[in-house]
């Protein structure tokens, strides 16, 4: 198992302040600091030093993934984590370990200068260590990136399918943006569970915010509306405009059994009509 | 052996399948139905299978085809009760059930019902 030198240590542990410094220094000039406040970043580097001496001094192995390790990992998981939430790339945050390289460079070489073979033995014991510190950072950066597009994906998919109730027993889906599967899946589910928990018997889809028809979009709308079908409701799609019913036309598509209405209006009136209710204008 | 009850109510008969579906019991259940409608000479049949969560391909089919054979028989066969998480499978198997009516639930099942049958 491969450990640091003693000395290589006490060299540590001696000129902490000097290492912190210069650390900064490099921190600054290579634009890492950006968007940080100063005294976090001061905070943040005597912090790891702190760790870093406290797991070599007892001598522990150099394998960041033992146990002596773990404070240090999640002080680095808990950092990568912030710095992905203010919005800095994986280079910056990769940098904030990368940058401590050149000051323990040139403190074992100072301190090793008598010793060429141990010097180079220490580099690539330090090299190592820094390295395996700074993918850690880099992978748990990652992985809180790849949570924040997940959750904003999934709130996207939330907003996107408000059901509403416009009459009593009369649902509409106001539908805005591209349909994919994934979309048409959760909306079909949603619209399906309103009309069980409402117990409503037509479904207005209103396609007006659809750009564009296509013959994917259009089999995803024939699945929703043979849904709703099965569960004894009936489906009426409106906002048809004309570019896309002429696009319908020229793709040839197949939307017969499928009540379809120029506005969101025509359909209301024929919903209302086929539950028998009359509106009048009070005199 | 299990068995889905078939139940008389006036002119119809009301079938609920309260259990899991498997292959033999869809099997009992289309024998059992066609003798009940041949015997009662009933004018219609509703199934109810709101308690039913989950489906394949067999007893999806079976389904269309109990629907299809009692039409056959000359009764009105209404679909009630479909979950969604059923209607969605089914829809993703292909499997469409033309021809079968459906209602949300037995009460207006059983008004589309009275009207077909009262209407002929």
């Amino acid at each position: 198992m491969a450990v640091l030198q003693q000395r290589t240590v006490n060299a540590l542990k001696t000129s902490d302040a000097q290492l912190t410094s210069q650390w900064l220094a490099d921190l600054e000039q290579s634009g890492t600091s950006r968007n940080l406040k100063a005294e976090d970043l001061k905070q943040q580097t005597s912090e790891f030093l702190r760790l870093l001496t406290s797991v070599t001094e007892r001598g522990s192995s150099l394998s960041i993934t033992s146990a002596e390790w773990d404070e240090t990992r999640q002080f680095l998981e808990k950092l990568s984590h912030n710095r992905a939430i203010v919005g800095q790339d994986s280079q910056q945050t990769a940098n904030f370990i990368f940058s401590l390289k050149g000051p323990l460079f040139s403190m074992l070489q100072a301190e090793y200068a008598d010793e060429p073979s141990l010097m180079a033995e220490q580099l690539w014991e330090i090299s190592q260590l820094l390295d395996a510190l700074g993918m850690h950072t880099i992978r748990t950066f990652q992985k809180s990136r790849e949570a924040v597009i997940k959750r904003q994906q999934e709130e996207l998919l939330e907003l996107s399918t408000p059901v509403v109730k416009l009459w009593d027993g009369v649902l509409a889906l106001p539908m805005i943006g591209t349909l994919d599967s994934q979309r048409t899946q959760v909306v079909m589910e949603s619209l399906l569970q309103r009309i069980v928990d409402t117990g409503s018997e037509i479904a207005i889809i209103d396609i007006t915010g659809v750009p564009t028809v296509d013959t994917l979009v259009a089999q995803h709308l024939l699945k929703t509306v043979t849904a709703i079908r099965l569960m004894g409701a009936d489906c009426i799609i409106s906002g048809v405009r004309p570019q896309i019913a002429q696009t319908i036309v020229h793709l040839g598509l197949d939307l017969q059994g499928v009540v379809t209405k120029a506005n969101l209006a025509d359909a209301l009136a024929l919903a209302l009509r086929r539950l028998g209710v009359t509106v009048s204008k009070a005199v | 052996m299990e068995r889905i009850p078939i139940l008389q109510m006036g002119d119809f008969l009301l079938v609920t399948i309260q259990v899991d579906m498997h292959d033999q019991l869809a099997l009992t259940l289309q024998d059992d139905l066609s003798e009940r409608i041949s015997s009662t000479s009933a004018r219609g049949v509703l199934i109810d299978i709101s308690a039913l969560d989950m489906v394949d391909s067999f007893i999806g089919r079976m389904i269309g085809m109990i629907s299809g054979l009692s039409r056959i028989m000359d009764a009105e066969t209404v679909l009630v009760g479909m979950q969604p998480a059923v209607a969605i499978t089914l829809v993703e198997l292909g499997m469409t059930l033309p021809g079968v009516s459906t209602a949300l639930n037995v009460e207006r099942g059983m008004k589309l019902l009275r009207e077909r049958a009262y209407s002929q």
